[in-house]
Parts: C-alpha cells; sequence; structure tokens
C-alpha cells in the first residue's frame, strides 16, 4: 500500500487520510492539513490495488465508517467522514 | 484522449439544460473536471470523481455523472454529492457549500465491492482449481413515466424524471411477454 507522509510542524496527532485522487474535497481536505502545518499520512485509494481497497473498506467500516472519502482517522481513534472542517479543527484542536 | 476543456463544456451545456449552476470556486471546479477528465480516461466514461468506481460499466451507470443521484441531491442540499452541480442560492453565496451525505444505496456500493472481492477470489483460486461462483448481476428492466411517457432501460427509475421532472413514484415497470406460440 502506497502511504504518502507529508511532513509539518504540528505532529501531536497521528492523522491518516484515506482519499481518491480524483476527488476535489479530498484534495481541500490535503491542502487544509498542509496549510495548517500538520503532519499526516495518506492513501489514494483509487490508485491502490484491489487488495489493498478491500483492506481500506474494511479498516474503515471497522471502525464505524462507510466508505466515502476523504475519511480522516486520528489517533487511530477518531474517525470523521468527509472533509468536515469543524470537526477536523476540533479533533486537531487548531 | 478527452480534453478537459471539453469535459468542461458538457458540464456547463447539461447545467444549462437543467436549471443548474456549476461550482462556482474556480479551482475547486478546476479539479473536479480534471476529476472527471481522469476517470474517464481510466474507465471509458467519466465517472463521479469523488467515488470509487470499479470500472465495470453495469455497476458504475448510477455514478456516471450526472449521477443518479444529482437530481435529489440538488434539489434537498443544493449542491450534488461531488459539488460539480449547484443550486442558484449556492453561486448567489446565500447557501454555503458543505459537504453532503452519501445518496447511493448501500446494496449498491457493497455490490461493487462483492465483484472486486469475487475477483481476489478467483485470482487465488485460479492457482488451485477451477470454481464456479455465482456473479452479482445487474437486472435491468424498462420503466416509464406515467406522467409523460418517457421509457428507461435501467435497474431503477429514475429520481426525477429526466423530462417532466414527475417523481419515482410516477414510474411503472412495463411488463414484456414473448409469446413463441405463434
Amino acid at each position: 500500500m502506497n502511504v504518502v507522509k507529508v511532513a509539518g510542524k504540528n505532529n501531536k496527532h497521528k492523522v491518516l487520510v484515506y482519499a481518491l485522487s480524483t476527488c476535489a474535497w479530498c484534495k481541500m481536505a490535503k491542502k487544509f492539513l498542509k496549510d495548517n502545518d500538520i503532519e499526516y499520512e495518506y492513501v489514494d485509494v483509487d490508485l491502490c490495488s484491489q487488495e489493498d481497497h478491500e483492506k481500506i473498506r474494511n479498516d474503515i467500516e471497522k471502525r464505524g465508517g462507510h466508505a466515502s472519502f476523504p475519511t480522516l482517522i486520528i489517533d487511530d481513534k477518531k474517525l470523521i467522514t468527509g472533509f468536515r472542517k469543524d470537526l477536523i479543527k476540533e479533533a486537531l484542536e487548531l | 484522449m478527452i480534453s478537459l476543456e471539453k469535459v468542461r463544456q458538457r458540464a456547463e451545456s447539461d447545467a444549462k439544460t437543467y436549471g443548474y449552476y456549476l461550482n462556482p470556486d474556480p479551482e475547486f471546479l478546476n479539479d473536479l473536471l480534471e476529476g472527471l477528465r481522469k476517470n474517464e480516461e481510466r474507465y471509458g466514461y467519466p465517472s463521479c470523481p469523488c467515488r470509487v468506481a470499479t470500472g465495470n460499466l453495469e455497476l458504475d451507470r448510477d455514478i456516471i455523472c450526472p449521477c443518479d443521484y444529482r437530481d435529489p441531491d440538488v434539489a434537498e442540499f443544493g449542491t450534488c454529492y461531488c459539488a460539480l452541480y449547484v443550486r442558484k442560492d449556492v453561486v448567489e453565496g446565500k447557501t454555503s457549500l458543505m459537504p453532503i451525505p452519501e445518496r447511493r444505496p448501500l446494496e449498491k456500493q457493497a455490490r461493487a465491492y462483492a465483484v472486486t472481492a469475487e475477483k481476489i477470489a478467483e485470482k487465488a483460486a485460479a492457482t488451485t482449481a477451477k470454481t464456479e461462483q455465482p456473479r452479482s448481476e445487474v437486472r435491468k428492466k424498462l420503466w416509464y413515466c406515467r406522467q409523460c411517457g418517457y421509457v428507461v432501460y435501467r435497474e431503477d427509475p429514475p429520481y426525477v424524471c429526466p423530462i417532466c421532472k414527475a417523481k419515482r413514484e410516477m414510474f411503472a415497470e412495463i411488463a414484456v411477454r414473448i409469446d413463441l406460440a405463434g
């Protein structure tokens, strides 16, 4: 699985973004994190193999989400569906 | 290969026909159009840039832009799922653009995933023995709009009739019987 790490000064929280390479909302979410200097990792799910896609879907569902993108997983426990700036800010204490 | 300009023109013309507007943020709009262009290049049809497609036309048909969910989503939320098409009040800034919930039924998503899972299983099984597995199939039917007569050959009738805007409830199935007795 191709997990891309984006460096940032703020690494208080572990942030993982499941995204689609074609999705404009995902792009905004990535940009928002970058603009706020948050360290994060992302996976472009549409570019993954079918096996990895399946794994990601199971991971999202296991955490009570549904396969909708972007999905953010913060500190391995909090899941946010969609680019909900308000919820992301709250979770990252911005 | 389809050009970005062609994708833009197609979206503009469709918005005009149906009384919608395109996303007012030029960068946002450009990203969406580029996503559509990329999907058309990958799959041969412009599936929604914000949803995962399978590459199987029958399973992706409902998420080919403009998707089946656009009309009810724009009516209810002012925007479609990916936010390519929006309502006038959004363009005017009276309603702000927010991510909206996914209307695509879970069973349609699950069916697409099931086929993906089947493919993985087949790949694994191919090395050992031949297996015969039931394939997920899309059953299409003929539907007609009882209000205007519009006929469509799809799995489900549209949420809104594209011709007269009647609701889904106005659609009825056309029963087809082939009599070979003569």
